[in-house]
């Protein structure tokens, strides 16, 4: 999108060489539409959904931001690999095979709360990493063909990890914990209860722990930054230090007395994550406009970061309307995976602008003008893929300590399905998706998972037809877009018959 | 010594390492106390069994459109068919065996060939990758099969749950309806003396002679149709499209042909599937369906381009060979092990499908 952007200005900029006609309104917000055709129905989809199911507002909102939280992670983590031009990455069902191995070793040596978490993590991390590394050289070997080749990649390794777990576990590895095993067999259980040891270990991470965190990291960077900078003989790192100074000052907030109880909480209340959001956005649209006051740009547009205040003033003060009131009141979002979640966006985001980034970029694009200017190809779609997996691994520990159980061998089957899905239906494709896109589509087709079961029930009387009817739109929308994507790539000039 | 790694690179390893390993399971099962006769009319059977599903595959390969993942929908074609045969026979009054044999290949026939007729056509817009599609599309079409059977005005006592009274049932039993006709010595000897050859029993092994006279019978069919004129043209449009454009032949056309084969071979073969089983899965039992026949077919040396009838008859023999021998062989080894087979299948399914993959995409598949 911002790629865009920045070449239609380029044109506009040089009107000699191009001339483009201006496009009316009219015309742009039917290209608009054209292009989110498939966000849009789902919309309308969903909103009709929860309209017949009866189910008011309130809960499908709670609902869709516990659902967000535990999947949103996944989601973010299938966005590398299209860039690097490998499509939709199916694989990401051996991270969650990582990761769930890395749990269940923490579970079975007793572990608790973050320390198990934690451990959990460093196991998962340099699987993840590996199994990365090994998809990323398998594909490169199937250039062209790697969406259907991690598709039966996920189920290969899914028969590994039965193996491992159903004969391998507790027949010639020895598990600690004798009550995972099947009684009367070698073999995991079905399900391991994560209650009591790992279940919100992650979610129940306090807001003021979290912020010192973030100071300590900031803290860091800014004295690495510093040294380096002096070093160099260059000037102070004035961005990190002034973000050190104001997060700083946010967490010294925590001692005031009256605030402490509003930032000593894991689970942060609808209401105050919009006053915080609002104040966020409020904060960083002045500072772009101070920003630009101290180094002005041309291109710098004042209307934009206005408008952005405004929209922040005018949903602050929608939380006093009754109505919005009573809809967002009872719902109220985990603190640290959300938190992670923007992490990740903001990563992904910034990824772009790097080298490594910008290398992804061009393979994706075309591995041949990739190859021509010096882009070390394989390598960089290995490092995709690793990332991607890594990514992947670390989402399905987020997904698994909030969801509380572990289904053994049903836990990760779904994975790849249902995030490639999501982010589908927030209008993404094969060749492009978006943090925008990922987190519209979590949003439309986790509405559409909790509100179908209810909506299929009031319309036929019967509540299997909505269960199958979700399953069918996930496989659906994936086919649809699939077939969409190949017929646009067919349209392009193909082989003709010489003459 | 050349001779030998070159008759090894012709059978190519992992077929090899796949038939010693079943030659090794055979030879151990008597060892293993279980009875050859057993063990060999097991094989036959599931042989006979999966055989026309896994024929589906080579008209698709044939004709450029590469592994069918998609023949789910001949399936749920298939299924349909079966399942009105038997609701008709309801309304009729009386279990009609043979009859419902007919009409649900008489049913299923049309609808695989119209599904096959518009799946084709969407393939063609889809070229140089029909298999992620196909596989996704196969996925769908079960899901959205689900809602049907839920839907299906159905009245036959076999078909619905009994107490909901709608909604018809997981696995569909077709003991009063055509199971085993062509392949259970049971049901055959019910059957008038002219008929009774259609399944016996030689030495303890029994032989579903009826099932493996038609599984040939449509092999061979599949085998002269590839050596007619049409055929080859459709060959040719899998091997070289250029080349069978210069000819002025429709390669569209020839994949189209190709793609509604497939597609009614996947309905003739769930049904014939289903007489030998002795019952109807429905739902999302054939969720997975496509991928063993796609297997089978490549352990038996297909590649993504090609394909032919000897490809299938061995890769049958050796997949269903491996699966069935395997499980009662696990059995004895580890009497806790009984989901070990499936565990198998799914690592030498999906591990032979990679490896043919990696073995003919190898970077020639570049967008134009």
């Amino acid at each position: 999108m911002k790629n865009n952007n920045d070449m239609n200005q380029s044109v506009v900029s040089q009107p000699d060489v191009i001339v483009m006609q201006p496009e009316t309104p009219m015309q742009k917000t039917l290209s608009w539409i054209f292009e989110n055709k498939v966000m849009l129905m789902f919309v309308a989809l969903c909103v009709g959904a929860v309209a017949v199911s009866g189910n008011t507002v309130g809960f499908v909102l709670g609902n869709v931001l516990v659902r967000f939280g535990r999947n949103g992670f996944t989601v973010l983590s299938l966005l590398i690999p299209v860039l690097a031009g490998m499509g939709l990455n199916f694989s990401i069902v051996i991270g969650a095979i990582a990761a769930q191995t890395g749990l269940f070793f923490a579970v079975d040596w007793g572990l608790t709360g973050m320390t198990g978490m934690l451990v959990a993590f460093l196991i998962t991390t340099p699987l993840t990493m590996l199994f990365g590394f090994g998809v990323g050289r398998l594909f490169n070997k199937m250039k062209g063909a790697e969406m259907i080749a991690g598709l039966i990649l996920g189920f290969f390794a899914d028969g590994l990890y039965q193996l491992f777990f159903l004969y391998i576990l507790g027949g010639l590895l020895p598990v600690r914990t004798n009550n995972l095993i099947i009684p009367g067999g070698i073999g995991i259980k079905n399900t391991i209860d994560l209650t009591g040891n790992m279940k919100y270990a992650l979610d129940l991470v306090k807001l003021v722990d979290l912020l010192l965190v973030l100071v300590a990291l900031l803290a860091v960077i800014a004295v690495i930054q510093t040294v380096v900078r002096l070093k160099n003989k260059q000037s102070l790192p004035l961005k990190t230090l002034i973000l050190l100074v104001l997060v700083a000052l946010v967490y010294g907030l925590t001692f005031v007395p009256g605030l402490s109880d509003y930032f000593r909480t894991d689970r942060l209340p609808l209401v105050n994550a919009i006053e915080m959001g609002m104040a966020m956005a409020i904060v960083y649209a002045l500072w772009k406009i101070i920003a630009n006051r101290v180094n002005p740009d041309k291109r710098f547009k004042l209307g934009r970061y206005l408008i952005i205040v405004a929209v922040a003033v005018g949903l602050f003060a929608l939380t006093y309307v009754p109505f919005f009131y009573d809809v967002i009141k009872s719902s109220s979002i985990a603190v640290l995976p959300f938190a992670l979640i923007a992490g990740l966006c903001v990563f992904n985001q910034v990824f772009l602008s790097t080298r490594l980034g910008q290398n992804m970029r061009t393979v994706g694009q075309s591995q041949v003008i990739a190859n021509a200017s010096g882009i070390h190809v394989d390598r960089v779609r290995v490092i995709a893929m690793i990332m991607s997996t890594v990514l992947a691994g670390w989402g399905q520990l987020i997904y698994l300590q909030n969801l509380g159980t572990f289904a053994t061998y049903g836990a990760h089957l779904q994975v790849g399905q249902f995030a490639i899905a999501a982010l589908l239906v927030g209008g993404a494709s094969v060749q492009k998706a978006t943090n925008k896109q990922a987190i519209t589509g979590i949003i439309l087709f986790h509405t559409l998972f909790i509100v179908a079961p209810e909506a299929g029930a009031k319309l036929f009387n019967n509540a299997m037809i909505g269960e199958y009817f979700r399953v069918f739109v996930s496989y659906g929308v994936i086919a649809l877009s699939l077939a969409m994507h190949a017929w646009q790539r067919k349209k392009k000039p193909e082989l003709e018959l010489p003459k | 010594m050349s001779n030998a790694k070159q008759t090894i690179q012709r059978i190519g390893w992992p077929r090899l390492i796949i038939a010693l390993f079943f030659i090794l399971l055979i030879v151990v099962s008597p060892f293993m106390g279980l009875k050859l006769s057993d063990v060999f009319s097991d094989v036959l059977r599931r042989w006979s069994m999966f055989g026309i599903l896994i024929l589906a595959m080579v008209p698709g390969v044939q004709s450029g459109i590469g592994l069918n993942f998609g023949v789910s929908l001949g399936i749920v074609a298939g299924l349909i068919g079966s399942t009105t045969a038997i609701e008709l026979s309801f309304q009729h009054g009386s279990p009609r065996p043979w009859t419902d044999l007919g009409f649900a290949l008489l049913i299923a026939i049309p609808i695989a060939a119209l599904l096959g007729l518009v799946y084709g056509m969407l393939l063609n817009r889809v070229k140089g990758s029909e298999m992620t599609v196909s596989t996704y599309v196969g996925f769908s079409v079960i899901a959205l099969s689900n809602i049907v059977w839920l839907l299906l005005p159905y009245k036959s006592g076999v078909l619905i749950w009994p107490i909901a009274g709608e909604g018809m049932r997981n696995t569909i039993n077709l003991e009063e309806s055509f199971g085993g006709l062509l392949s259970n010595p049971a049901v055959v000897e019910k059957m008038p003396t002219a008929l009774r050859w259609l399944a016996f029993e030689v030495g303890g092994v029994v032989v579903p002679f009826g099932m493996i006279l038609f599984f040939l019978f449509m092999c061979l069919a599949v085998w002269l149709f590839l050596r007619s004129k049409k055929g080859i043209a459709m060959s040719a449009a899998g091997e070289n499209e250029l080349f069978t454009r210069s000819n002025a032949i429709d390669v569209n056309q020839m994949r189209i042909l190709g793609t509604v084969l497939s597609t009614v071979l996947g309905a003739i073969g769930i049904i014939m599937y289903a007489q030998v089983f002795g019952f109807l899965q429905l739902y999302n039992a054939p969720l997975m369906m496509g991928f063993q026949c796609v297997a089978a077919v490549l352990i038996g040396g297909a590649t993504t381009r090609r394909a032919s009838v000897t490809n299938v008859i061995v890769g049958a023999l050796l997949f269903q060979g491996i699966l069935t021998t395997s499980l009662p062989v696990i059995k004895r080894l580890m009497p806790s092990g009984s989901t070990l087979s499936e565990v198998v299948r799914i690592i030498i399914s999906n591990g032979i499908i990679l490896y043919a993959l990696s073995k003919t995409k190898g970077g020639n598949q570049i967008e134009k």
